[in-house]
Parts: C-alpha cells; sequence; structure tokens
C-alpha cells in the first residue's frame, strides 16, 4: 500500500488511507449527483463507528443522504470547517471536503473496498 | 404543485418540451408519472437565485389544462366543488381554490379563470395538478350536469418566473407587462392562440403561458434565446415555493387537511364562508367559528441542519404535536426552512418548538410565512 491510497465503496464514499488513519468523504460523483451541499452532519469525536454504519449526513438543498462508514474505527477529527462552507464538499470533495478522520480498527476491512480504477469503472457502468 | 405518484411499470410520459431540457443538460427525474428535469447544469442554488434575480423558466406541461363550458351560467355549477368565489371572477381574472371533499380534506388545488363566452356558453380555463388531474377531470366531469369539460392535451404549458420575467415577455408578446397580477388574456403568436396568466408558484411576478403543442418548442426556444432566461428545474421550484409559504399538494395540503388548518381562509370569499354550498362546508364553517384543531405554519429552526417532510415536532421540552409537511434549504434565506402542522395552541409565531431529526432534538420556532418577501405584480 502506498503512503495514501484512495478506496472507494459502491455507495460513493472514499476513504484515503494513511497508515491506520482513515480519511472519510465523499466521491466527486457523488457530490455531482446530490448538487449543491448545504449542511453535513458530523459524528462526535470519540464515536466508535461500525463498518456500514451511519456515519453522517449530507444535506443538498434536494434531499438528505446518509453516508455511511466505510470502515470501522474510532472517530478521531471531524471536518468542522463543513459547518460554515459546506459547498466545499462540491468544490473540493477529496480533498478540503472531507468529513471525518478515524483510526482505522480492522484493517482487512479495506481489502472490501473499490481502488480507484475498479471504482472508476464502477460508475461508467452507472451512466 | 404535485406529488410525486409515479408507478415503476408504466412507461414515462414526456411534455412537448423534453428534448429541449435533454438538449439542456437537464438531469430527468420521474414526477407524477412523467420524465421531467430536476436540474440543469446550473444546480439548484444557482437555478433558485436566478428565478429570484433574473427570469427562470419551468416546464409545466405535465398539469392538467381543461375548459369548462355551458350555456347555463358556470358560476354556480363549479362552486358546487370548490369554495373560491367563481362568481365574483370578472371575465380575464384568474382564482387560486380547491377541489373538496365531502368531509372538507382537499382533493386537490387549481386555478380556474373566467374566459369570454364563446357561442353563447360561459367559459373556465382550469389548471390542476399533474399527479392529480385523471381523478380531478374524471370528478369534475361526473359531478357537472350540463358543463361540459374539455381536456387540453394539446397544449404545452410554461411558467416564467423572476423579475425580469415581463421584460423579456413582453418583448415576445407586446403589452403584457401591463396585465395585472392573476389577470388572463388570449393572445396571437405567430398565428397561434396563447393563454397568458400573470401568475406562478415561486413569490415572484411573472406568468404562466399556455402553447399549443405545434408552436411549444419555437416559443419556448425563443424565451431560451432571451438573455436573462434559464431552464428551471423541480429541484428549485420546490425550494422557491416553499420560501414563499406555497403548499405543495400531497404534502403540505391533501385528503385529510382542510382549507382552514391549511391557512387557506384567504381563498374563500365572505359570501362563499356565509353561504356554503361546496363540499365539506360544514367543517370549515365549524373550522372558521371555533378554530381548527391544528393549523399550517411557518417553521424556523435554530442552526444549520435542515428539517425534511415527516420530522416530528414537539413542543418544548414536551410531547408530540405536529409533524413537519415540507423541509428543506432555502437559498434566499440563507438557511433551513419549513413548514408543517401543529396544535393550534402552539400555532402563534415565536412559540419554541422541539424538531426531532434524526433521533436529536433540534430546537425551532414559529414563524410567519413567506420566509422571503413575495414580489408579486401590483401595478404601477
Amino acid at each position: 500500500m502506498s503512503a495514501s491510497e484512495v478506496k472507494y465503496t459502491e455507495d460513493h464514499e472514499y476513504v484515503r488511507v494513511e497508515g491506520d488513519i482513515a480519511t472519510i468523504g465523499i466521491s466527486v460523483y457523488a457530490q455531482e449527483q446530490l448538487g449543491d451541499v448545504v449542511y453535513v452532519e458530523l459524528p462526535e469525536v470519540g464515536k466508535a463507528l461500525a463498518k456500514g454504519e451511519e456515519a453522517a449526513v449530507v444535506e443538498s438543498v434536494k434531499a438528505a443522504s446518509e453516508i455511511n462508514a466505510p470502515v470501522s474505527g474510532e472517530v478521531i477529527e471531524v471536518n468542522s470547517e463543513l459547518d460554515g462552507t459546506p459547498a466545499t464538499v462540491n468544490e473540493d470533495a477529496l480533498g478540503k471536503g472531507w468529513f471525518i478522520k478515524a483510526r482505522i480498527s480492522d484493517p482487512s476491512e479495506l481489502d472490501d473496498l473499490l481502488s480507484e480504477d475498479a471504482y472508476k469503472s464502477f460508475i461508467e457502468g452507472l451512466d | 404543485m404535485a406529488q410525486n405518484s409515479e408507478s415503476p411499470d408504466a412507461p414515462l410520459l414526456r411534455t412537448p418540451l423534453h428534448d429541449l431540457h435533454v438538449a439542456g443538460g437537464a438531469k430527468m427525474v420521474p414526477f407524477a408519472g412523467y420524465d421531467m428535469p430536476v436540474s440543469y447544469p446550473l444546480g439548484v442554488l444557482g437555478e433558485h437565485q436566478h428565478t429570484r434575480t433574473k427570469a427562470g423558466l419551468f416546464d409545466v406541461s405535465h398539469m392538467g389544462q381543461a375548459f369548462l363550458s355551458s350555456q347555463k351560467p358556470i358560476a354556480p355549477q363549479i362552486e358546487a366543488l370548490v369554495p373560491g368565489d367563481v362568481a365574483a371572477l370578472g371575465v380575464g381574472r384568474t382564482r387560486y381554490t380547491q377541489l373538496m371533499y365531502d368531509d372538507g380534506g382537499i382533493r386537490d388545488d387549481l386555478m380556474v379563470t373566467k374566459m369570454a363566452d364563446e357561442e353563447g356558453r360561459e367559459r373556465l380555463f382550469l389548471v390542476v395538478n399533474a399527479a392529480c388531474k385523471e381523478d380531478d377531470f374524471a370528478h369534475i366531469a361526473t359531478s357537472l350536469g350540463d358543463a361540459q369539460l374539455d381536456r387540453l392535451e394539446d397544449r404545452a404549458l410554461v411558467a416564467l418566473q423572476g423579475p425580469e420575467a415581463f421584460a423579456v415577455l413582453d418583448r415576445l408578446i407586446p403589452g403584457v407587462a401591463d396585465m395585472s397580477f392573476m389577470s388572463w388574456q388570449s393572445v396571437d403568436w405567430e398565428g397561434a392562440e396563447l393563454f397568458v396568466t400573470r401568475s406562478g408558484y415561486t413569490g415572484e411576478d411573472g406568468y404562466e403561458i399556455s402553447i399549443p403543442n405545434n408552436v411549444a418548442v419555437r416559443f419556448t426556444e425563443q424565451l431560451l434565446g432571451e438573455a436573462e432566461v434559464e431552464w428551471i428545474g423541480l429541484g428549485a421550484r420546490d425550494s422557491l415555493r416553499l420560501e414563499a409559504g406555497l403548499c405543495l399538494y400531497g404534502h403540505d395540503i391533501d385528503e385529510t387537511t382542510s382549507p382552514i388548518e391549511a391557512g387557506l381562509v384567504w381563498s374563500i370569499s365572505k359570501r362563499r364562508r356565509a353561504e356554503g354550498g361546496f363540499p365539506g362546508a360544514a367543517r370549515i364553517q365549524a373550522e372558521l367559528s371555533d378554530g381548527p384543531a391544528r393549523k399550517r405554519v411557518g417553521i424556523l429552526p435554530d442552526g444549520p441542519a435542515p428539517a425534511r417532510e415527516g420530522t416530528v415536532i414537539h413542543a418544548s421540552g414536551g410531547g408530540e404535536i405536529g409533524m413537519i409537511t415540507s423541509g428543506g434549504f432555502g437559498p434566499s434565506f440563507g438557511g433551513p426552512i419549513a413548514m408543517g402542522y401543529v396544535t393550534a395552541e402552539f400555532a402563534k409565531p415565536g412559540t419554541a418548538l422541539d424538531l426531532i431529526v434524526r433521533g436529536k432534538i433540534r430546537p425551532a420556532k414559529v414563524v410567519p410565512m413567506p420566509f422571503v418577501p413575495a414580489n408579486f405584480y401590483r401595478g404601477k
């Protein structure tokens, strides 16, 4: 595994893995589908997330969408910048628009996620 | 104005302007049985702001249009179905009213226009919600003895809304800038008869234009060619009408809500309140004299989290008193806004509420609507 590898779920969450820290957000494709993000509800720092469990909620003008934890782990930081500027999710989904940093509890769960290329093929199949 | 009622198996219908949406890069979704544009590349926020500042173009061809005509006076006939005062409508005037159930619930809301008589027949032009149109027209056709209902399946309907709508439309149809609010006229455009109403459902000045299908694309392309005009999808249509405090049928009003509970008492004239003579009159008159048990109110959540339709409302620190029927983010308002029903004693502006959003208590308060000031044309 390289120093910073991005993996995806079929529900359009991404995980950027650096050591045992996962930075979690939504893909560029997901933010395009949602449209303008107006609010992101983030979990409490310290919360233990189980893989597949609701970790955050992202709201566009139209609707609220649940973001599920792509991997299990403890929340060590949330992106509180999104409170004031939720549009950052649209502008820089993979960068400044991240949601959660979590300490990965079971690294083997990463094997279930899609590589960048696999995710790219997956979304091409959706259109 | 309509709710979604598509069945997954039926093929989606297309409006006469479908190709223009696709060409405009629209994201299409099923809505009331039609393949409709929810947003365009400008995005919901951009489309919303564009409508508030310039001129937004909406395809509302999925809505139901019809003529109702009769050799006998038509007002008493339609007034047997709606609480609106149609007798008081002058020729070329439009009114908002509701088709009612016998128990005082609402079948649908609609626009009724008095047209000039033709060949000795009095005529009304009706526009009803897309999701309700089959039921509405069947109901009207079977409930009226003498009157004849003619559905206008050969017409598109667009809305042009926003502070620059009048300037744009007046270029294509000279004279419409001087039309008064809620007035209607038949105009000739390149040999086709258009119906132009100065009305809309965004809180802005604007028009609804009924166009024969054979010129619908050409006329719409001309509108789109004007610098101020952008396509606006269903997403922004919803945020615009929510900010304007306007009801969406199937959400804020339905078969369980009365017009009094919904705060639509302004749409029922003094005469009709006193005389009754429409389905549900007993309930409406009782609610007018005793007050309704619950009322539709504007709701302002504290903080940035939107509260969506279905959110349960509690009294501040207390038990359940109602539910949100429309809620989201108001782009012009600049934050979350909602409307819903609360027990009458909690309906006063300023009343503190608790919203239960995903299991968390979110404080909110009752506020007057609209959330942004209406910008209707009130004459020079």
